[in-house]
This record gives structure tokens, C-alpha cells and sequence, in this order.
């Protein structure tokens, strides 16, 4: 991969749902290799913000490019550029019908054409990455919160994607099973995945963001490092919103 | 009075009204000419083997291929009405009004009878082609918006899960959503099939032979042959060896899903 395109660029976003626009004109870009943790207010749009990457959400307007292609542009193969491109949801959304082997190998069956070997061969291995690779045979309504979203993980990351977006992962979980999650992507981030994390977990953001983006009524407040974004934010709205975070 | 009291005295003439009725019945009721009219034992014989190997066959055949015709006419228009095309949508929607409006035998009767004559038409195999295409049209109306509220149970986030994992609209569709949807409707499923095996007996309409009269032709015919009820109870307990499986198997399942919930 050509190390000078970002994997995910977006220009001058905008998305609107009927009269109401949750999104006014973002400019935002997520480098090869970086963890990117999106914070803010519930409403302040970042969850549409990170649905419009992989066109989950259609923006009105603006331009989202993935690694250079442009996913607005009605000629490209939106689906090809989304396999490569891993999402983890807050509630899971694993496929209830399938056991946790089928839910990671139909995918790779169906859009990478890989061969039933490969894709339980590639299936075991980011399973143990996990470490969920005993549950292969369960049926995900057998399975913990923190376990479901292990498995999640794992079955983006059997796609071999080349980024992951996190949609608040530990949002859905019981608080003593957010660490094996938070656990696992860490790892993922020491392994040099490009992530962009919506999150509420500001502990992660610290220690594990490259940046942090703060995000209010649909703009872009304040990007930058960790430590300089979540201890001395410049604006007033970021300083409002962590103050009434750390409070709780 | 004390209000357990009252509670008991109330169940006391509860039960008792309903013994003296059975009593009255019981006394008043010429048990010999009921029997003979209704439980014979020479005619119900005389009806064996073939209630089984040609009435309940035909029925069980034409309930089995309508019902087949029927679910993949109605996964069609169900995937249909969820189109995002205008006119799909319409033609679904009008379609599903206006054969479940219909009584059943109107659409059997234009089918069989009203395409041959007013346009030449002609469905071909016989009664059981008739009968699968007319039933099937009919019961593709129920089985259309059963499915559509069953596509619509699953959520939203399994078909966004399988899109972010690259598979296509229709591959999702495929395997994602309708097999579970499918599971949702398993019990009004099994309710439909249930009322379509009661439904072929409207068929008699579209003309039988010896070969091709299912449970309630055939029940009939040896009913004016005979003149006695006993063919009648027979079928009768035709069709309930054929529903009361079915029926106890979705209370089964219903049992199963409301301990899940």
C-alpha cells in the first residue's frame, strides 16, 4: 500500500437526516498505522461520522476516500472497498443462526472467495488472536457481552482488513467485561492496525489513541494528541464535556 | 357471606349448570339412530383402503405443491414490497389486497374456469394443476406479509454487519437475513399450511374424477352414496391426524420462544 495515501480521508462532510443536519462540514483524515479515538457528547454526529467511512450512511455531501478511492463517486465498488475495511458495532450484531466458526468464514466464502479450508484455517487463527478460539463450535446467545464482541472483532479481522472502525464497543457491555474487549484492542493497535474508535472509555483514548478528536453539534472541535486534547483543551465545549465526563 | 364462601358457592352452580345440560343431552338424545348415522362401523370399512391411499394422498399432494407454489410466489412479492422501485412496490401491494379480499373460491373458479373460457387459457395438469396455481395464488397473498413481517423482525444491524463485511445487498439478503427471518415465521407459517390443508377442499369446484377427489369430495360422494354420516366423521378425523401434529408442533415452538424471551 502506498504509504502517502491516508487510508481514510474525508472532505467537507455533510449529512442531514430529513431537516436535521448531524453533520456540518467535517474535514478529518486518519493516517496509515494511527489509532484515532472520535469523543464527544451523544448527538454530537461522531457515530454517523464513522458510518459514512464505510458508507453505512450516504453523506449529502462532501467526499469520503479510502485509501484514495472515493466511495461518493456512484462508479466505485462499494462493497470491494468495504471488505477491507473492519467494523465493530456497539451491539455486536453477530449473526445469531450461525455458530461462532460460520459467523467468521462466511464472508470470507462468499466476497474472498477463499476455500472452506482457508477460511476456517484464517478463522482459527484470528480466533485465538482473541482468545475465543474454545467458543469456535457455540452459537453466539451462548456467549458473555465481551465474548460476543471478541468474536466481532475477530470476524473483521478474518476479512484481513486494512483499518477498523470501532462504533462504541464497550458502550453495550457490563463493566467488568469492557477490559477483556479494551484488551484485545489494544493488542490490535500494538500490532500497528489503523483504527478509528468512537468511544466513551477515555482511560483507552489516553493511553492508547495516537489522537483524539472532540466532536460537538456536528463540527470538529479539537484534534490532536491525547494528552494535549483531554488535559488542556482549548475550547470551552471540550473543557464542558470532560469535566461533566470525569465527574461521574 | 364471606368472600371465599361466595367464591365457591359461584363455581358450585358453575359446574352444576353444566352437568345438568350434559344429563339433559344424555337423556334426550336417540343414542341408537345417532350411531347409526354417524358411527357405522361397516360403512367406515367399507371407506378403507382408499380414504387413505387416494383422498387424504390428494389432499396431502395438493396442500404440498400449492404450498410450495405459494411460498416462493410470496417470497417474491414480500421481497417485492420492500423494493425500492415505486412500481414493484405497488404491483406487490396490490396483488396481496386483492387476493386476500377474494374468497378463496373466486380465485379457484377464475383460474379453472374463467381464464379457459374467457381467454383460452388453460392450466396445464388438470385439477391438480388448477389447484396448486388457483390455492397458490391465494395463499401467496397470506404467506407474502407473513414474511415481510419476518424480514422486518430482523434487525437492522445483521444486514449492516454483513454490508460492512463486503457481501452484496442480495447476498446478505440470502444468507443473513431470510434464514432468520424464516425462523421468526415458523409458527404462522405452519398456521397457513394448516388452513390451506382445510382450504383444498374447495377444490371439488374445479371437477374430480375417482382418482383426484381429496378428503371432503370423497367424504361427501360416499356420504350421498350411502346416505349416512359416517364417511363425514371419518374425514373429519382424516384431517385432524394430518393438523393436530402441525398445531401442537407451533404451540411447541411458540411454548419454546416465549421461555427464550
Amino acid at each position: 500500500m502506498d504509504k502517502t495515501v491516508p487510508p481514510i480521508q474525508i472532505l467537507e462532510l455533510h449529512k442531514s437526516f430529513g431537516d436535521l443536519e448531524v453533520l456540518r462540514g467535517i474535514d478529518f483524515q486518519v493516517n496509515a498505522g494511527e489509532v484515532v479515538c472520535v469523543i464527544g457528547p451523544s448527538g454530537s454526529g461522531k457515530s454517523t461520522l464513522l458510518r459514512c467511512v464505510n458508507l453505512l450512511e450516504i453523506p449529502t455531501s462532501g467526499k469520503v476516500l479510502v485509501e484514495g478511492i472515493d466511495l461518493t463517486d456512484p462508479e466505485t465498488d462499494v462493497d470491494a472497498v468495504r471488505a477491507r475495511i473492519g467494523m465493530v458495532f456497539q451491539q455486536f450484531n453477530l449473526f445469531p443462526h450461525l455458530t461462532v466458526s460460520r459467523n467468521l468464514t462466511i464472508a470470507q466464502r462468499k466476497v474472498l472467495n477463499r476455500s472452506e479450508d482457508e477460511a476456517n484455517e484464517t478463522a482459527h487463527k484470528v480466533l485465538e488472536r482473541v482468545g475465543m478460539l474454545d467458543k469456535v463450535d457455540e452459537y453466539p446467545i451462548n456467549l458473555s457481552g465481551g465474548q460476543m464482541q471478541r468474536v466481532a472483532i475477530a470476524r473483521s479481522l478474518s476479512m484481513d482488513p486494512d483499518m477498523m472502525l470501532f462504533d462504541e464497543p464497550t458502550s453495550a457491555l457490563d463493566p467488568e467485561l469492557v477490559g477483556e474487549v479494551l484488551d484485545v484492542m489494544r493488542k490490535l493497535a500494538e500490532d500497528g492496525m489503523t483504527m478509528m474508535v468512537v468511544t466513551h472509555e477515555m482511560g483507552f483514548a489516553r493511553q492508547v489513541g495516537d489522537r483524539v478528536v472532540f466532536m460537538d453539534e456536528g463540527v470538529v472541535v479539537e484534534d490532536g494528541p491525547p494528552d494535549e486534547v483531554l488535559l488542556n483543551p482549548q475550547h470551552e465545549r471540550t473543557k464542558k464535556f470532560l469535566e461533566a465526563v470525569l465527574q461521574q | 357471606m364471606k368472600k371465599s364462601t361466595k367464591v365457591k358457592v359461584r363455581r358450585g352452580i358453575l359446574y352444576g349448570t353444566l352437568i345438568l345440560i350434559f344429563a339433559i343431552l344424555v337423556i334426550a338424545a336417540d343414542w341408537p339412530t345417532i350411531q347409526k348415522a354417524f358411527f357405522n362401523p361397516e360403512i367406515a370399512a367399507e371407506m378403507f383402503p382408499e380414504v387413505i391411499t387416494v383422498a387424504a394422498k390428494n389432499t396431502i399432494i395438493y396442500t404440498a405443491l400449492a404450498f410450495t407454489f405459494g411460498l416462493i410466489l410470496a417470497l417474491i412479492l414480500a421481497l417485492m414490497k420492500r423494493s425500492d422501485i415505486k412500481p414493484y412496490k405497488w404491483i406487490a401491494t396490490t396483488y396481496i389486497e386483492l387476493f386476500r379480499g377474494l374468497p378463496a373460491l373466486v380465485t379457484i373458479i377464475l383460474v379453472g374456469f374463467g381464464l379457459p373460457i374467457a381467454m383460452g387459457v388453460r392450466i396445464p395438469g388438470g385439477t391438480l394443476g388448477k389447484g396448486t396455481v388457483g390455492l397458490g395464488i391465494v395463499v401467496a397473498a397470506y404467506m407474502a406479509e407473513t414474511i415481510r413481517a419476518g424480514i422486518e423482525a430482523v434487525p437492522r444491524g445483521q444486514m449492516e454487519a454483513a454490508r460492512s463485511l463486503g457481501m452484496s445487498k442480495g447476498a446478505a439478503t440470502r444468507s443473513i437475513v431470510l434464514p432468520q427471518a424464516f425462523r421468526i415465521i415458523i409458527p404462522p407459517l405452519t398456521n397457513e399450511l394448516v388452513i390451506l390443508i382445510k382450504d383444498t377442499s374447495l377444490l371439488f369446484v374445479l371437477g374430480t374424477t375417482i382418482a383426484t377427489k381429496e378428503l371432503t369430495k370423497f367424504g361427501r360422494d360416499f356420504m350421498n352414496d350411502t346416505f349416512n354420516g359416517t364417511p363425514l366423521i371419518v374425514i373429519a378425523l382424516m384431517y385432524l391426524i394430518i393438523t393436530l401434529p402441525m398445531t401442537r408442533f407451533v404451540a411447541q415452538l411458540e411454548k419454546r420462544a416465549a421461555r427464550a424471551r
